[in-house]
């Protein structure tokens, strides 16, 4: 029983928290990764694009319910969901047109995209911060809970409850669904093909009569859709706020580059990589070990290795890490 | 330099000249000191990122981490030790942390010496979960009894009590030993990763000040830290500066505020020529043409015999502890360490706009770009909301639109740096004042 008490406390605070978190950073990690992989910079404007794209959302869903429109049980985010994805796509293009294509035509080093991201993303930022300025919004409606911790103790007779949030449970259905038509797309349709045939030898790909143009539309596209997914999954669960989704840039980037920098298969090994070790070291695992040990044998302290506030630094461990002993990441990324 | 270009250079410098001196006149001198003292800072951040990113192409955005470890030098130098918490438990303190560099010391050595295998794979996860327990043991009894004396005025270890002004170079010091274990790691690997690498440990460093109270208060700042120049009061209090202030046809508490901002500037403008007059020999000594010319073609400097790698490492640190002494600077101008004012935007991405505006690779741009651009930080808020409410003129007045517009009016600095940066990116690479 004691056995059983401990394993339900590990699922409820680390497993579950950990897989839905994991999931919203390889959905992130996947748009920082494709972008890399076929513009070749590393995008420091995800982390807002990401924010835009949940502030659109946003707005449509709380227009949607003045409309008194609803989901049921399910959050009314999902029906905006595609309206965010959408007007993102549109600013990203934009962004390409303004910004990116230019360097592109004058072939520039990836340092200068990377500088020119920085700018996209001090404008991104300040239209997300203009329009729905800084504070912590809360956006999701319907039922909360899958399972609540009482239902579950009444249904098990166990002393511990297990909490299983409807938003932990959407992220881990919406981003299977996502990373399944993502593959879908890059693996068998010709259009995917082509963008890996771009990531992998540009030159043969553009002597092949691939079109870049095309491809780096299509690509920003995508992104828009895995960095609004990602978003609005990551608010469900948590909160929106803009300076959050600024500073979940690192931990994005270490999951891409832990993973392999512009392998996508790469990215989400990253993501629960990153989301379970950050949740695991500044968990306290004092509950857990003492349903495992005799009463005597019960810990004094919290068993928390970190506390909660240095979750960066166990991100930025493991980067450092990777960086050291294997720079091209665990699933071999395209370049050192 | 050219002629052409030095013409350029001394008008512009002119022009922010005129800016600083219209400020004083419309608005007031105070104001305009006010902001030419935090412009002197800028432009000593922006000659450090300079010689990262102009001599050598270092892409470092940790620069809010290497300014906060220059104002914690202020705190650590400065302020009086706390003698009834080193009793406590500065000893438990210390010993932990020794504990824990010894762990990570003998871990590297183990990994070093041992050859391959899994007898090594065993000794490095001993040594690092014995250690980490250890340290944790130790650390935690002394900071807990540190923290918990007199928490409300001090509960940290204080510092050595020593002069401010010790503190600049010290935090150049400690800006340079966190430079240098993140150059080891991240350089001579692909230009992002410094980015990444350097974004990480700003965010670690900002963690580590608002977390560990008994280094220095963390999210209960540091206030009241010793100031190289005399208090106002004091100066009002002074029959000979109240005599000079008469002299001058001005109230001694006007008077007074000048003064002290003045006496700050000559202090920051002396740092400021010196590192410029340093930074100028090192660019124009065979040193500079060595780091430009990696800059320009690693592979052929590399071809040459020049350790790319090492180079890039020592440029880095010189950089960062130009950063950390201006961190330092900022303190002290302040008076107070408060880690929550610590943001990315502001301390970090700002700094690289007035860079990159600036003229990257040019010492004398960096720091143009530093005054301009603060200087335009400042003034567009008040701007900013004048043309909010030419906008929201014609609104009702209860109208949420106009209220939220007016509201958001500070927003508009970020997305007008962004822009700043874009059209100079795409129009001017090469700065205001470019690279001759």
């Amino acid at each position: 029983m004691d056995f059983l008490n401990a394993l339900v406390a590990l699922a409820n605070f680390v497993l579950i928290p950990a897989t839905a978190y994991g999931a919203q950073l390889a959905l992130g990690a996947l748009g920082v990764t494709l972008i890399y992989g076929i513009l070749r910079f590393s995008n420091f404007a995800h982390g807002d694009t990401m924010a835009f794209g949940t502030m659109v959302v946003i707005l449509v869903t709380w227009w949607l319910q003045s409309l008194g429109i609803s989901l049921g049980p399910l959050p009314t985010a999902l029906l905006a969901l595609p309206v965010g994805i959408a007007v993102t796509g549109l600013l990203l293009i934009g962004t390409d047109k303004v910004v990116y294509r230019f360097y592109r035509q004058q072939k520039a080093k990836p340092i200068i995209y990377v500088i020119a991201s920085l700018g996209v993303m001090f404008v991104m930022n300040g239209i997300v911060r203009f329009i729905i300025g800084v504070d912590d919004q809360r956006f999701a409606d319907g039922e909360r809970f899958i399972i609540s911790a009482r239902d579950f103790r009444e249904m098990t007779g166990l002393d511990e409850g297990l909490a299983f949030r409807t938003s932990q449970g959407l992220t881990i259905v919406v981003a299977i669904i996502a990373v399944a038509l993502l593959f879908w797309f890059l693996n068998r349709t010709r259009t995917g093909k082509s963008m890996r045939a771009f990531s992998d030898n540009e030159d043969l790909a553009l002597l092949s009569g691939i079109n870049p143009e095309r491809v780096v539309l299509i690509t920003w596209l995508i992104v828009a859709a895995l960095a609004t997914t990602a978003g609005v999954l990551y608010g469900l669960d948590k909160s929106f706020k803009p300076f959050t989704y600024f500073q979940l840039l690192l931990p994005i980037f270490a999951s891409a580059i832990v993973g392999g920098l512009g392998n996508p298969l790469g990215a989400i090994l990253g993501g629960f990589v990153i989301a379970y070790s950050e949740v695991a070291v500044t968990y306290a695992f004092r509950k857990v070990v003492g349903y495992l040990l005799p009463e005597s044998l019960e810990p004094e302290g919290l068993l928390q290795l970190l506390s909660t506030d240095y979750k960066f630094a166990v991100s930025f461990g493991i980067l450092l890490i990777v960086l050291l002993f294997r720079p091209t990441g665990i699933m071999k990324g395209k370049s050192v | 330099m050219s002629g052409a270009v030095n013409i350029r250079a001394v008008a512009l410098f002119a022009l922010v000249a005129i800016l600083f001196i219209g400020t004083g006149i419309v608005q007031s001198w105070n104001t305009s000191l006010t902001i030419l003292n935090m412009g002197l800072i800028s432009a000593i951040m922006a000659l450090g990122v300079n010689i990262q990113w102009g001599y050598a192409g270092l892409f470092n955005v940790g620069v809010m981490g290497f300014l906060a470890l220059g104002g914690l030098a202020t705190v650590l130098v400065s302020m009086d030790p706390v003698g009834e918490a080193w009793s406590a438990g500065g000893l438990g303190v210390i010993l932990g942390l020794t504990l824990g560099a010894a762990t990570i010391i003998a871990a590297i050595l183990t990994y070093q010496k041992m050859p391959a295998g899994r007898m090594r794979g065993i000794a490095l996860l001993v040594i690092l979960v014995g250690g980490f327990f250890l340290f944790r043991g130790v650390f935690d009894a002394g900071v807990e009894a540190v923290e918990s004396v007199d928490p409300s005025v001090s509960g940290y270890l204080g510092g050595l009590g020593l002069p401010v002004l010790v503190a600049w170079p010290v935090g150049g010091l400690l800006a340079a030993g966190a430079a240098w274990i993140i150059g080891k790691t991240a350089l001579g690997l692909r230009s992002d990763y410094l980015a990444i690498a350097t974004l990480g440990i700003a965010e670690i460093i900002i963690a580590v000040l608002k977390n560990e109270d008994w280094l220095a208060r963390g999210v209960k700042n540091v206030i009241g830290i010793p100031r190289p120049v005399p208090y106002e009061v004091d100066l009002q209090a002074s029959e000979s500066f109240q005599n000079f202030a008469a002299s001058m046809g001005s109230d001694p508490v006007g008077a007074s505020t000048i003064t002290v901002k003045l006496l700050y500037a000559a202090l920051f403008v002396t740092v400021l020529l010196v590192l410029i007059w340093l930074s100028q020999k090192a660019l124009n000594s065979p040193w500079g043409r060595m780091m430009r010319a990696i800059r320009d073609n690693e592979v052929a400097a590399e071809a040459m015999g020049k350790d790319v790698t090492r180079r890039h490492l020592q440029v880095f640190i010189l950089g960062s502890a130009v950063i950390g002494i201006a961190g330092a600077m900022m303190t002290t101008l302040d008076s107070q360490l408060v880690p929550s004012s610590y943001q990315p935007l502001r301390f970090t991405f700002l700094i690289w706009v007035m860079v990159i505006v600036g003229g990257s690779g040019n010492n004398w741009g960096a720091v143009l770009g530093g005054f301009l651009i603060w200087w335009l930080w400042v003034m567009v808020e008040p701007i900013g909301l004048w043309l909010m409410q030419g906008i929201t003129a014609g609104m009702d007045e209860g109208s949420a639109l106009r209220e939220h517009l007016l509201g958001s009016a500070a927003h508009m600095r970020l997305m007008t740096m962004g822009i700043i940066l874009l059209l100079v990116l795409r129009f001017s690479p090469k700065g205001l004042i470019p690279e001759r």
